[in-house]
């Protein structure tokens, strides 16, 4: 087994992640599968770095979970001022735009 | 990959797809975040063997620490009824994106082993060692290749905690209502002058899903507390309780209730 083992299971996780998003109506479930994906893709990022002998890899994988965690704090913070004027979390309640 | 790199890989990415699919099919949202803190501790792991011990432990604090625990105190502010909604606003949505995320993911990952089947790793251990280690060594590199990427990192995490405070943050428009004014308003409405019943009084448990029984035998939910009855977890509570109850107070089996007779009462032979 040589490391692109680690690459294809960042591919399923990635595909799971994927799935999670289009099929959860939740807005909270659907983010954290958003943050599945990311993970997915640091496994990759990771395993790319441990290919290719350098530690490149490993900083872009450290600057996205930087960036993770800046956009869970500000998506969180949306979804709890939209769960205070609809009161609901689910992603087919927001449709004032619509009209 | 070595035997033992072998067996880390195989037992935590099978947890790590398991917690994946936790997520998707968890119908609570509390679930789906327990879930994927489990992903989340495995992958930590799998970076550990891919010679990340700095980016591993960086997962378990930030992720599984702090991101993970913030969506759970979201979900602990969005309220108890955040469970998924079976209907599906799109007919067919959901089978179509189940069906094109499995045709989806074969495309990837016979791409990437197509790709990389034949790719010989380098490995990092020269990497690692060319600085004294993993740490000074992504340290390195932070500081000299990508110190203008760091710096920008700062104002980004500047720029996400202003954001937070100022969606989260609620103006208050009238001031609050004092103590007095409260309980004021309460009597001249007539509504609610005196305390909730509490849970479980008169009835035969003292836990907070029992219903207090009223004077007449029938249980009143308004002593469940409000969580607890929007789960729906209010314990169904009938006459058939009360006769345990007289039970226990008499001291002497009670007469079985009504549409029962004596004879078939398992209490009447002992």
């Amino acid at each position: 087994m040589s490391p692109s083992a680690y690459v294809v299971l960042a591919a399923i996780l990635f595909t799971l992640g994927s799935v999670g998003v289009l099929v959860r109506r939740n807005a909270i479930v659907m983010f954290m599968s958003v943050e599945m994906m990311l993970n997915a893709c640091n496994l990759a990022f990771v395993a790319f770095a441990r290919m290719n002998g350098n530690l490149d890899g490993q900083v872009v994988a450290f600057f996205v979970m930087v960036v993770a965690a800046a956009e869970v704090v500000v998506g969180l913070a949306i979804i709890v001022t939209i769960f205070r004027t609809r009161r609901s979390a689910s992603v087919d309640e927001p449709n004032l735009l619509k009209y | 990959m070595e035997g033992s790199e072998v067996v880390v890989f195989w037992v935590c990415g099978t947890l790590a797809v398991i917690g994946a699919i936790g997520l998707i099919i968890s119908r609570k949202a509390v679930h789906s975040a327990l879930w994927v803190a489990l992903t989340m501790i495995n992958l930590a792991v799998l970076y550990i063997a891919n010679s990340a011990p700095f980016l591993g432990m960086v997962q378990i604090i930030v992720y599984t620490g702090a991101v993970m625990m913030l969506f759970l105190f979201v979900l602990m502010v969005v309220g108890v009824d955040s469970s998924d909604s079976l209907v599906e606003t799109l007919k067919g949505q959901r089978w179509a994106a189940i069906v094109l995320a499995f045709g989806f993911g074969i495309l990837l990952v016979s791409g990437v082993a197509n790709g990389l089947v034949e790719a010989n790793s380098i490995g990092l251990d020269a990497a690692n060692e060319a600085d004294g280690g993993n740490v000074q060594g992504i340290a390195r590199l932070l500081f000299t290749d990508y110190l203008l990427a760091f710096e920008a990192t700062s104002a980004l995490l500047i720029t996400a905690a202003l954001g937070a405070m100022v969606l989260a943050h609620r103006e208050r428009w009238k001031r609050a209502a004092t103590q007095r004014e409260l309980s004021e308003a309460r009597t001249r409405t007539g509504a609610g002058v005196v305390p909730l019943p509490n849970p479980g009084v008169y009835a035969r448990h003292n836990a907070v899903d029992t219903p207090a029984l009223l004077p007449d035998g029938s249980p009143t939910l308004l002593s469940v507390p409000e969580p607890v009855r929007g789960r729906g977890d209010a314990r169904p509570m009938d006459h058939s309780g009360l006769a345990e109850v007289d039970d226990l107070f008499s001291g002497a089996p009670a007469l079985p209730p009504t549409g029962r007779s004596l004879a078939d009462d398992p209490r009447a032979e002992s």
